[in-house]
């Protein structure tokens, strides 16, 4: 096993609220590691914290032996960390192609000089990265809607064009927050096929998610957060029998009193 | 060039080549169908060309980096500033002991083609100042800061004149060179084969040269990472960073660029002119700009054209008629132009919002070249 991510005794408070408390987690390279939890628990935070969007009261990342940036996410993306949201966020006025595009930029080196002369370096920067934004969106099956403006775009192929994206800046950990929320039971099958030939293609994979089918067919280990805390870390199996886990989602003894 | 096709409403369509040939040719012969009306009209559309250069890099940091800019004709200001200061007899009449002493008698007058530069490098160093303190501010913040840099970049030069006398307050500065191009000076009127041909035709000209030149700088960046990050940013700031774009850098190049532009045309505005004062760069100006801007379609080169051509020339057409008219009807002027000017651009405004709101060319900008796209979905 190989440690890709290491997460150090992360604190974030916003205010008085404990919205993440000391949580440590490890996660190895080429597995597909979930995060769970019910609503509120922290983990949309952790992700926040993790890309940058948020700098954390205290902890630290390591990522592939180097400690990240905090509240710098342009660093964490060049880093080889890149993210989706719950809710998703495309750039609604440029097509699907131009999406992927803009996805790859920071992976392109085009200087304003370059660009004003089109000099053949720029030139065949933006060859590649047009011939690579296609490459991405054959990859999620939605090159027939290259020319689309995003917006018009059905919700489901949305979800695939937002992967496509992250996918272009050449991440080695891909985060992806509630991916099949909102899909039906067909939606749902793509996307596991998809995760899993993502992680077949050698990138490794966090998962937030809801559909406890897809987090326990799909993850090889599972995080549990509640109020903040890491309650459980385990293959699927362990999880699904640990009370503290179960007490989290059923409600225990003293949430009734 | 598919932005020139654009222009032309049906024709642009259906044959985007012909359209873009009737373009190119009307803007060629322009001023000699200008000339006819009289003189003031070719002065017209030199003015137009000014302010399309203007609206076009206002649209920059406007439509495609969605940075609200209201002080935007600081940026001119600075430009007009430069050239006045650099190349007219201004600096031997505020400080003849030194100007004797470094041999600049009749003041410092230097070539077109550093004082453009200098000026363009001082707007752009403008916009990254005003950039700086704004890089957190959105909407309605963005554009009171900005307003409020419009205004201390014209109050300052209205009283620059001391302690020491940079730009000779109000009164403005008088006598600037006119724009010379290695010995050709564009300000003089040649007799050709017995033909005089007015100097107002070497400014319109000149003056498209320069406005195809920032087409064409501005269609590359358009479909360059730069404009890509600056679509994304502009869509969604959250998800530009999320995918690594350097939101602070892209924006303060957002503002230097679109800033060299103003100092661009800021300089030619006052080679053609030969005289600045503050009152040119009120907040008004910066306003009509970007009435401009909004008018014609924002996030895109030909709506910026073509806003800038109508709301120029409008007002001036209006001008000649409504005058007469106000005389005849009323025995006086109960209407000054500048007053009629302005409730144009509110007529235009409302007009737009209620029948086009996305302008007169809605943007339908793409951020990808077309050759390359056409190559990657032939193999799809």
């Amino acid at each position: 096993m190989i440690r890709l991510l290491e997460a150090r005794a992360i604190s974030k408070y916003f205010g008085g609220l404990t919205a993440l408390s000391e949580v440590s987690l490890t996660i190895n390279k080429g597995e597909v590691y979930g995060l769970i939890g019910p609503n509120g628990a922290g983990k949309t935070t952790l992700f926040n914290v993790l890309t940058g969007a948020y700098v954390p009261d205290e902890g630290e990342f390591v990522f592939d032996g180097t400690e990240l940036p905090t509240g710098k996410p342009h660093r964490v993306v060049e880093q080889g960390i890149a993210r989706t949201f719950q809710n998703i966020r495309l750039f609604r006025d440029m097509t699907a192609l131009e999406n992927v595009m803009a996805g790859h930029h920071i992976r392109t080196r085009a200087t304003i000089w370059g660009i004003l002369t089109q000099n053949r370096r720029t030139r065949e920067e933006e060859r590649l990265t047009t011939e690579r934004a296609f490459e991405l969106l054959r990859y999620v099956g939605i090159e027939r809607f290259a020319r689309t403006v995003s917006k018009n775009l059905s919700y489901g192929d949305q979800r695939r064009l937002e992967i496509a994206r992250a996918l272009a800046t050449e991440p080695r950990l891909l985060a992806l927050d509630e991916p099949a929320a909102g899909m039906n039971a067909t939606e749902t099958g793509r996307l596991r096929e998809l995760i899993e030939r993502i992680r077949s293609d050698g990138t490794t994979v966090l998962l937030i998610e809801h559909d406890v089918k897809l987090v326990m067919g799909l993850c090889d280990r599972i995080a549990v957060l509640d109020f903040g805390k890491k309650i459980a870390e385990d293959v699927p199996a362990e999880v699904q029998r640990n009370p503290a886990v179960i007490e989290a989602y059923l409600g225990g003894g003293h949430h009734a009193q | 060039m598919n932005e020139l096709a654009e222009l032309v409403p049906y024709l642009g369509k259906h044959k985007p080549r012909a359209a873009r040939a009737l373009v190119i040719l009307l803007a060629l012969v322009a001023p000699l169908i200008a000339i006819m009306f009289g003189r003031t009209w070719v002065r017209v559309l030199d003015f137009a060309l000014l302010y399309m250069m203007l609206a076009l890099g206002l649209n920059l940091v406007v439509g495609y980096a969605g940075l609200l800019d209201l002080g935007y004709i600081a940026f001119y200001a600075v430009g007009a500033y430069t050239w006045a200061f650099l190349a007219s007899p201004h600096f031997a009449e505020a400080f003849p002991a030194l100007a004797a002493g470094i041999g600049a008698a009749d003041g410092i007058h230097l070539p077109f083609w550093l004082v453009l530069p200098i000026g363009a490098a001082l707007a752009a160093m403008a916009g990254i100042i005003l950039g700086f303190p704004v890089l957190r501010l959105r909407g309605d913040y963005l554009a009171i800061v900005t307003l409020g840099f419009g205004e201390i970049v014209r109050i300052f030069m209205n009283n620059l004149n001391y302690p020491v006398n940079i730009t000779n307050g109000p009164q403005g500065i008088n006598l600037l060179d006119s724009m010379n191009l290695f010995g050709w000076d564009l300000a003089r009127s040649i007799k050709l084969w017995g033909v005089k041909i007015d100097s107002l035709f070497f400014y319109y000209y000149f003056f498209l040269l320069c406005v195809v030149g920032s087409i064409l700088f501005i269609q590359r960046l358009q479909i360059s990472r730069i404009g890509r990050a600056w679509a994304a940013m502009r869509d969604d700031e959250l998800a530009a960073k999320a995918i690594g774009i350097n939101i602070r850098n892209m924006k303060l190049l957002a503002f230097a660029l679109g800033a060299t532009f103003g100092g661009v045309a800021g300089g030619l505005f006052g080679a053609f002119q030969g005289f600045v004062s503050p009152e040119s760069f009120s907040l008004m100006e910066s306003i009509a700009v970007l009435v401009m801007v909004v008018f014609g379609g924002m996030g895109n080169i030909a709506g910026a054209i073509v806003g800038a051509l109508i709301l120029t020339a409008l007002p001036e057409i209006l001008r000649h008629i409504a005058l007469p008219i106000q005389q005849a009807l009323f025995g006086q002027v109960l209407l000054d132009p500048e007053v009629l000017r302005m409730l144009l651009y509110s007529l235009a405004m409302i007009l737009m919002m209620l029948l086009r709101p996305g302008g007169l060319i809605p943007a339908h900008a793409r951020y990808s070249r077309p050759e390359y796209v056409a190559v990657g979905e032939a193999r799809a």
